[in-house]
């Protein structure tokens, strides 16, 4: 077994046109940016993979990542729980422009449904949103006296994320908080892609260390010293 | 019209109220204030919903690890005894019941403690992050603000205007003029300004102020 891929262009040539993709990250952290440049590469070249739904936290910040490729016009529904950030011109011009689309999900209520989603749970019950606009619509049922609210599960195409360690069998380990949603994408994409920072012999990362087993991974391809989005960005600000 | 509390002094006084040994996830802005003012003494494990339980100040200047963020995108440090977990685990502690106290700022509370936090209503983008998950499951939900709005109109009130974030999950609110318990969908007044007088509040405050008992003095340090 190796799952192990020699380019970024061959990890991501698996992303076509109208898909769902799943991008690991909350605002900078565990934002797989050369992967996500790979595809805006391919894209500015032959105009695929285009109107893409792409699951996020957030809707991009600055003009990296995905406001890259927001900004390229590859994205047509963005489905996260916070499209603000500190530079959120890109989602929020096409926004109000109504050329992007935007389904608003709270941040537990995306995790959940991420979840479930790989873990082959089609709905499940939360007291999340209930009496709110977000659960218009919801089935609502009472447990044990409290509302809850029935929410669907979430799946991809294809899920993109960043890991520090990968062996060739796709066992994974994250580094500090940039871990957020990438275990649970990992589970709920049909296809799951990662940059490891580092690729390692299956046995250098302790059993008991692995975040993400293989089994859940389907190609790695390393990028050494990959570049943060928040660091690049204020790098870029400085300049 | 009396002067209320600053920011800075609403967040001490809510801090006062922290217990040794509570998991406490502090929202996004003016509530992070808290954690500066926790009583020496008192042990508390900060949540934040990006995967972080134990997480300490901002490290100085220079010396950020962007992958080492809260839920504001700012810098942070671990203390001894951190953890990361992914997202569903993090909610899970949310709406689990597993933290003890949940903190947030508000635009308006109502007496029945549903709050609205998130939106304004039409004409921007509408962006909810965590809040709709928080204001559930932690075993108390305190909300800081100012007691009026910036043209002076009461922010807590009979029932909210503005979209709501949850209902009836709101426990207390620390204003700029009194502390405030919510039990059985009233607004019970625990503290107030020494200076200032029940009718005097009550005219700021839409809902009724119920008087269990002796209302006790809000005495703040100067900050």
């Amino acid at each position: 077994m190796n799952k192990i891929v020699k380019s970024l262009e061959e990890a991501v040539s698996v992303v076509g046109d109208g898909m769902a993709v799943m991008i690991g990250g909350f605002g900078g952290a565990g934002a797989p940016i050369e992967l996500i440049h790979a595809l805006v590469d391919r894209y500015r070249k032959t105009g695929s993979p285009g109107n893409l739904t792409v699951i996020n936290n957030n809707a991009g910040n600055g003009d990296v990542g995905i406001a890259a490729m927001i900004n390229a016009g590859m994205v047509t529904k963005m489905v996260c729980s916070f499209p603000r950030s500190s530079d959120p011109k890109a989602f929020t011009d096409k926004y109000l422009a109504g050329e992007i689309a935007l389904e608003l999900v709270p941040q537990g209520t995306l995790a959940e449904r991420i979840r479930a989603g790989g873990a082959g749970i089609p709905a499940f019950y939360t007291p999340t949103s209930y009496g709110t606009v977000v659960a218009d619509g919801k089935p609502v049922e009472e447990f044990e006296g409290r509302h809850y609210v029935r929410e669907r599960w979430l799946k991809a195409d294809v899920a993109l994320i960043k890991a520090e360690l990968a062996d060739r069998m796709g066992n994974l380990t994250y580094r500090k908080a940039a871990r957020n949603f990438s275990p649970l994408m990992a589970m709920a994409a049909q296809t799951t892609v990662v940059q490891a920072s580092r690729v390692v012999e299956p046995g250098g990362i302790d059993p008991e260390h692995v975040a993400t087993p293989g089994i859940f991974v389907n190609a790695i391809v390393e990028v050494a010293d990959p570049k943060q989005e928040e660091a690049l960005l204020r790098e870029r600000a400085v300049q | 019209m009396t002067t209320g509390l600053s920011n800075a002094q609403i967040a001490w006084r809510a801090a006062q109220d922290l217990p040794d040994g509570a998991y406490v996830n502090l929202g996004i802005g003016f509530p992070e204030m808290i954690a500066k003012f926790k009583p020496r003494g008192r042990e508390v494990i900060y949540h934040t919903e990006n995967g972080i339980l134990g997480f300490g100040e901002a490290p100085p200047k220079g010396a950020e690890d962007w992958d080492l963020i809260n839920a504001g995108k700012k810098a942070v440090t671990l203390n001894p005894g951190a953890s990361f977990f992914h997202h569903a685990d993090s909610f899970a502690m949310v709406r689990g019941g597993h933290l003890d106290i949940a903190v947030l700022g508000a635009y308006e509370v109502a007496e029945t403690g549903d709050i609205a936090n998130w939106s304004t209503g039409p004409g921007s983008v509408p962006a909810v992050g965590g809040a709709m998950d928080l204001v559930h499951g932690a075993k108390q939900i305190w909300v800081v603000t100012d007691h009026v709005t910036k043209t002076g109109r009461p922010k807590l009130l009979k029932q909210c205007r503005l979209p709501l974030t949850g209902v009836g999950c709101v426990t207390t609110v620390f204003t700029s003029l009194a502390v405030i318990d919510i039990k059985g969908g009233r607004f019970v007044l625990r503290e107030k300004l020494p200076r200032m007088s029940l009718t005097e509040l009550q005219a700021l405050t839409e809902a009724e102020l119920v008087v269990n008992g002796d209302v006790k003095d809000l005495i703040v340090p100067e900050l």
